[in-house]
């Protein structure tokens, strides 16, 4: 089976300081990759220049086998790409359903993304009660379902998750990996997160990337990094 | 008490203009965090070309649509060829470029129009209907408060009910998650310049005829009065600006009513420094004043 | 919010880097500085005709203006489009101070240096009342409240014009060159002296000022206020001195304008000039007073170039005079444009760039 996402020799940066020093991925389609690692080590860059929103000074990116070069941020959610970037972005002047909508408005078919909206609703309760509330009155963890809600109306293949943990009780986090798990296996859904946490990152993924000062220093299938303890402690450090 | 009434009615009227002048000032405030100090001047020159189309047609009509296709597409260019351009980094810049842009726009007129007052004509008669003996509303002021409660309106239901409105208000606030989900930032930026900038021309065209015709400078203090008024209203609020202009259009009519037409410059002057000291957020925002 | 770190790039100039070994206090170089210019102008205005000693003595006078604007937009990061208002404000002053004087008979020369003083003092008193408003806004507010102060202020002259004589405006009796200099001693040449010397007064204090603890002061509130803060300096005080010091060098150049052309009226201090400066010490390098001094070359210079230019072309005299009116302006703003978008440092950052580089090729040259 050909890789949904692949990145070679990728680099990039803010202006003149380098951040990631060629970075090689793949991830097979209908799975979850968890990109683990320290603080710096570029996790959320990785996934800034996935998404198009950092113009890599080197290497490329491939969607399906397709370069991404040239393909301006905005078209990519058309090519099934959404990203729930650092901090969420849940636009809090905005209300839930606005901020749904949002995430529906690239389709051309207004029907389908009305029944988008719906199957979002259903599967995240409490913004249906709540859609008429603005975005900064909402607690982390609707956010959270706003969110992650919004990147799923765009009916994507590929979700870039940028730590969606961070903040949440532990309660919400294992409700989310949860659902994640279920997405993928119910809808094929492709999951490249970042995560901190890297325990239950690890406990839902396929496979585990750790990036270490820029670099990929290790990818591996998640349970050979879960249960190899001689691996964990040189990479992982516990 | 009968003056009172006229003065009243004519002031609502006066600041049904700025309202939404104020409004457009507002409107690229929110979008791109400018002040677009240039919409007097582009206003002006959308009315010159209505005075072109009108000379040309016999049709005050087509000149007012004329001006507003023009202030629609001046807004565009001076983004697109403009302010796109200009390092945002300090909040100076743009206020710099757009008064360059004043200058030319200024000077271009001047080139072609000569800096003379050209009568402005109007569609419906200046003169006041008396009701009961009362002289209340002219026709023409009917035609301004129609026009700005159209345009009022209408940019309420882009904004709130069309998703091209939600594109633009979700580019305004958050403009890098916006782009993620597929929304064209840029262009709901020159969309709302456009937008502005036709607002600016429309008001532009409703209040040319009633101050001393038009003249490269004629919206050099209805800039400033709508500007007080959109800081009245804080800078950030589309309802404020209307209650603002209104305001702003009351207190001058006073002004100009009991004290003399003289003191106008001298009143805007005091309740924008009044304002800007008092209540610098405007008076719908939290005091957030620094203390000297 | 540090205001023009992007219009006015921090760049350490020579002048303020501290430098080792000096020897000669900054107060003593400066009016050395000055004392070599005043010379080189008195020998110029020897070899000029009376109309060319007229414009130097305009540039001169826009010069005190400019170079006030420079020290509060460029150093102090805060905007004023009001300073057009500011010098209508000094003019006026020497007006009617001369005229007083004239009435009560008193026209010895002297006098003028008492008008100008008043004038100064007028427009620091205006000054502090805006700047103490000022100090208090940022951006876009403080744009528009200096907008406002010039586009009201002229109108107040029509406003009270009991007093300010509407559009006609005053004339400013000056009292003629002293006999001592001869019969036939060109008036205009007498004029540029007596502006030279006030404007290098103004600028030797300038250029103190800017070297001194309050430079400093106004320089870190520009590059970042919360830091300034910290720093222990008081922000807001800070802002209203750049402000006050600014005020009464714009009002010196209105003052001197005024008596330049012995007579003041609205329509010269309109909302236009108050953008030519503001165009000119941008267009001449915002942050060090040196650029000040192209801009004001610039505001004399550019209308007198296009003068030239239309006279070029033969065209109808109301074309002409359209033209004439109109194409500074033009020029002024599309060369601001394009400054801002090309080259924020403007003429003197050009100028530094261009000499930066050649500095570092001629010792590459050498090694």
């Amino acid at each position: 089976m050909s890789d949904l996402l692949t990145a070679e020799a990728l680099a990039a940066g803010y202006g003149p300081v380098p951040v990631l020093h060629g970075v090689d991925l793949t991830v097979a389609p209908g799975t979850i990759a968890a990109v683990i690692g320290a603080n710096g080590a570029g996790k959320t860059t990785l996934l800034r220049t996935l998404s198009g929103m950092l113009r890599p000074t080197a290497g490329r990116i491939l969607l399906d086998g397709r370069d991404l070069r040239g393909t301006p941020v905005e078209q990519l959610v058309r090519r099934g790409v959404a990203h729930v970037p650092e901090g969420r972005g849940v636009i809090g002047e905005l209300t839930v359903e606005e901020n749904l909508r949002l995430g529906a408005l690239w389709r051309r078919d207004r029907a389908d993304g009305v029944r988008a909206l719906d199957e979002v609703y259903q599967l995240f309760e409490p913004l249906a009660r709540r859609r008429r509330h603005l975005g900064h009155q909402l607690s982390g963890g609707e956010r959270q379902m706003l969110a992650l809600g919004r990147a799923l109306v765009s009916r994507p293949r590929l979700l870039l998750l940028d730590e969606p943990s961070l903040g949440l009780a532990p309660r919400v986090v294992a409700q989310t990996m949860a659902l994640l798990r279920q997405l993928r296996d119910d809808t094929g859904l492709t999951v490249l997160l970042v995560e901190q946490n890297v325990r239950s990152a690890l406990a839902v993924a396929d496979q585990g990337i750790v990036m270490s000062l820029g670099r990929v220093a290790l990818a591996a299938p998640a349970d050979r990094l879960r249960d190899d303890a001689d691996l964990r402690h040189a990479y992982l450090g516990f | 008490m009968d003056r009172f009434l006229f003065l009243t009615l004519d002031g609502l009227s006066r600041g049904a203009v700025y309202a939404a002048f104020a409004l457009a000032l507002v409107l690229i405030w929110r979008a791109g965090r400018i002040v677009n100090f240039a919409q007097g001047a582009m206003a002006v020159a959308a009315a010159y070309v209505a005075y072109s189309v009108t000379a040309a047609t016999g049709s005050y009509w087509l000149g007012f649509v004329a001006a507003l296709v023009a202030g629609l597409l001046l807004g565009a260019v001076v983004d697109v060829a403009v302010m796109r351009l200009v390092d945002h980094r300090s909040p100076l810049n743009p206020v710099i470029v757009a008064l360059g842009l004043v200058l030319l726009i200024h000077a271009v007129l001047g080139m072609v129009y000569g800096n003379e007052y050209l009568p402005a004509q109007t569609p419906f008669s200046r003169t006041a209907l008396t009701v009961g003996g009362l002289a209340v509303l002219s026709p023409y002021d009917l035609f301004v408060f129609a026009t700005v409660g159209v345009v009022g309106a209408a940019l309420v239901w882009i904004f709130t009910r069309t998703a091209i409105g939600l594109r633009m208000r979700a580019a305004a606030f958050a403009p890098e998650v916006s782009r993620l989900l597929g929304v064209n930032v840029s262009g709901m930026l020159t969309l709302g310049w456009a937008l502005a900038s036709g607002v600016g021309a429309l008001a532009g065209m409703l209040v040319i005829p009633t101050e001393l015709g038009l003249h490269p400078h004629a919206m050099d203090l209805v800039f400033v009065s709508a500007f007080t008024a959109a800081v009245v209203g804080g800078l950030d609020s589309p309802p404020g600006a209307v209650v603002g202009g209104l305001g702003v259009g009351l207190l001058l009519s006073y002004v100009s009513g009991y004290a003399g037409g003289d003191l106008i410059p001298l009143a805007v002057l005091a309740l924008l420094l009044a304002v800007l000291l008092l209540r610098p957020g405007g008076l719908f925002a939290p005091v957030t004043a620094r203390r000297v | 919010m540090s205001a023009t770190r992007a219009a006015a790039p921090a760049r350490r100039t020579a002048a303020e880097s501290p430098r080792t070994g000096r020897t000669v206090p900054t107060l003593l170089r400066h009016l050395a500085v000055a004392a070599v210019a005043g010379v080189v102008v008195l020998a110029i205005s020897y070899q000029l005709d009376s109309f060319r000693n007229f414009q130097l003595a305009t540039v001169a006078a826009y010069l005190c203006a400019t170079a006030g604007l420079t020290v509060l937009t460029g150093l102090c990061g805060q905007l004023s489009l009001g300073h057009g208002a500011l010098m209508a404000t000094g003019a006026y002053t020497v007006a009617l101070c001369q005229n007083a004087f004239a009435d009560r008979g008193v026209t010895a020369g002297g006098v003028l240096v008492l008008s100008l003083a008043t004038a100064v003092l007028a427009t620091v008193a205006v000054g502090a009342v805006v700047g103490v408003a000022a100090a208090r806004l940022r951006g876009p507010y403080l744009a528009g409240l200096t907008l406002a102060v010039a586009v009201v202020v002229p109108a107040l002259t029509v406003t009270f014009d009991g007093v300010f004589n509407g559009e006609q405006g005053l004339a400013v009796p000056v009292a003629p060159a002293p006999a001592a200099l001869g019969f036939y001693f060109p008036y205009e040449r007498w004029q540029l002296w007596v502006v030279t010397a006030a404007t290098l007064l103004c600028l030797v204090l300038l250029a103190n000022l800017v070297r001194s603890r309050y430079g400093r002061a106004f320089r870190a509130v520009r590059d970042d206020e919360v830091a300034a803060r910290l720093a222990g300096i008081h922000v807001a005080r800070t802002q209203v001195i750049a402000f006050v010091v600014s005020a009464g060098s714009a009002g010196l150049g209105g003052a001197l304008l005024a008596m330049l052309a012995q007579s003041v009226s609205p329509g010269a201090f309109g909302l236009t000039l108050s953008l030519f400066l503001l165009m000119a010490v941008v267009i001449g390098g915002l942050g060090r007073l040196a650029g000040a001094v192209w801009g004001a070359v610039l505001l004399v210079a550019l209308p007198d170039l296009t003068h030239t230019l239309t006279d070029l072309f033969t065209l109808s005299p109301a074309a002409a005079q359209r033209l004439e009116g109109n194409l500074p302006l033009a020029i002024f703003g599309g060369t601001l444009i394009v400054v801002m978008i090309a080259a924020p440092g403007g003429v003197q950052g050009l100028l530094s760039r261009l000499a930066g580089s050649l500095r570092v090729r001629w010792r590459r040259r050498r090694s």
